[in-house]
């Protein structure tokens, strides 16, 4: 299945093994993704303004542009997710936010014809977990695989419509097809702070110990996750975490793809691993997931 | 005690200022408190979530625009996927934010933020901060 392709500011500058990693594994699911022609920041956060839809310009275009194709748009990261998929929300729902933006920007009209999809929801809609299960040559047996949502996925969730907002299973049906173990916390669900954390008075320690200890306690090798700002939050946060707690044993971060191209016996040097915050190389070799001259 | 400063008129502007950039009715919170419950950030905020929009219907607009509670907000939608009245706190804590802004007050100008952090933080999160605070 073809789609358009909305990688989003994050995945072509710091997170480069994150888009490399969607490539390299979409396109072993039957799932073709072509990069949107000049695509723009889709600004990260949807606008929760009623008086000024200026914000919806850039996304709206881009929704635009994916129904020129005569294609359905995914995208990955979470924030574009969630700022792409609210907006094609809005102009579906509303005729007068959409004929302001088609006028301003003087295009046709669209409203919201095509589908904005997550890659997990685009693996869900082409049996994508039964081909994970079927191409898995190096399953990830005894991993035990956190599943971090987050907020932007799931909220709102009449909008979204990705999952159940409050008992969410797509991730651990991902987790399980690799033949990883999905391990079940509590926080999973919870919000790391988000952009809070530019204000460098760590405001974001206890959103984001919280998530972190929650997937502790239910001993955690790997902590997955689609947003690359509670990647860094989590890592980050967890680095003083560290120092500050001699009990608490690092738990790696990872895009959930990095662990998917894992699976699909992709060479380790192709999964990014290098560029993770925490490394995960060690937990990996202990599980014989990658061999010792891997992980070096 | 804090002088008043601004007349009823004022703030009732204010008041409707809000309800027009948040697009809420901010009179159906009933104060249950379900919203502060789940909410991440309320342990760091001054002002909890319920007892913001609490001060908004009292009209002591001043009191929560001076309060630092909606630059701690994150934004997460816990407040609004969860409340029984379908209040949407995520956007009265944006009007809240976007007044202060619109009013030229700020809480980051881009040249105070620290080169390490322009550095580790991703685009997105860089992006993110600059919408909702600048
Ligand atoms: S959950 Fe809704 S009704 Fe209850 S206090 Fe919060 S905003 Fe008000
Ligand atoms: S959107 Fe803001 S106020 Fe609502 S739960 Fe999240 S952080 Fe708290």
């Amino acid at each position: 299945m073809k789609y358009s392709y909305f990688p989003g500011c994050t995945l072509h500058t710091q997170t480069k093994n994150f888009n490399d990693s969607i490539k390299i594994t979409s396109s072993l699911l039957d799932i073709e993704l072509e990069e949107l022609k000049d695509w723009q920041c889709c600004g990260a956060v949807y606008p929760l303004t009623a008086d000024s839809t200026m914000g919806l310009v850039s996304p709206y275009r881009s929704l635009q542009k994916a129904y020129e194709e005569g294609t359905d748009l995914v995208t990955v990261c979470s924030a574009c997710y969630n700022v792409l998929k609210r907006t094609n929300f809005a102009v579906s729902n509303d005729a007068q936010i959409r004929k302001k933006l088609s006028e301003y920007m003087d295009v046709d009209e669209y409203a919201g014809e095509s589908k904005v999809l997550h890659l997990l929801e685009a693996m869900r809609e082409n049996k994508g977990f039964e081909k994970i299960k079927e191409k898995t040559i190096n399953p990830l047996k005894d991993l035990r695989v956190a599943p971090y949502y987050g907020c932007l996925l799931l909220r709102p969730s009449e909008e979204l419509k990705f999952d159940n907002p409050e008992n969410p299973t797509i991730f651990e049906e991902f987790i399980n097809s690799m033949g990883a173990i999905a391990v079940d916390f509590p926080n999973r669900i919870e919000c790391c702070g988000a952009y809070v954390s530019i204000t460098s008075k760590r405001k974001v320690k206890g959103a984001t110990e919280s998530i972190l200890k929650s997937a502790a306690k239910r001993n955690a090798d790997i902590i997955i996750t689609s947003c690359p700002l509670c990647y860094h939050n989590l890592a980050k946060e967890q680095e003083q975490l560290v120092q500050s707690d001699y009990l608490f044993k690092p738990i790696p971060i990872l895009y959930f793809t990095q662990l998917l191209a894992l699976a699909f016996g992709i060479e380790v040097g192709s999964c990014g691993f290098e560029s993770n915050r925490i490394d995960a190389r060690p937990i990996l070799k202990s599980k014989n997931l990658i061999s010792g001259g891997d992980a070096l | 005690m804090p002088t008043k400063t601004k007349t009823k008129a004022e703030i009732a502007d204010i008041i409707k200022r809000i309800e027009l950039i948040s697009g809420e009715n901010i009179y159906k919170c009933y104060q249950c408190g379900k919203c502060t419950a789940g909410c991440v950030m309320a342990g760091e905020m001054d002002i909890s979530p319920y007892k913001v929009i609490r001060m908004i219907q009292l009209g002591l607009v001043e009191k929560a625009l001076e309060s630092e509670s909606m630059w701690l907000c994150a934004a997460c939608f816990a407040c609004r996927e969860r409340c029984p009245k379908e209040v949407d706190l995520s956007k009265i804590m944006e009007a809240l934010r976007v007044i202060q802004v619109r009013d030229g007050k700020p809480l980051i100008e881009p040249e105070e933020v620290a080169d390490e952090v322009i550095e580790e933080m991703p685009q997105q999160g860089i992006v993110s901060a600059f919408r909702k605070y600048n």
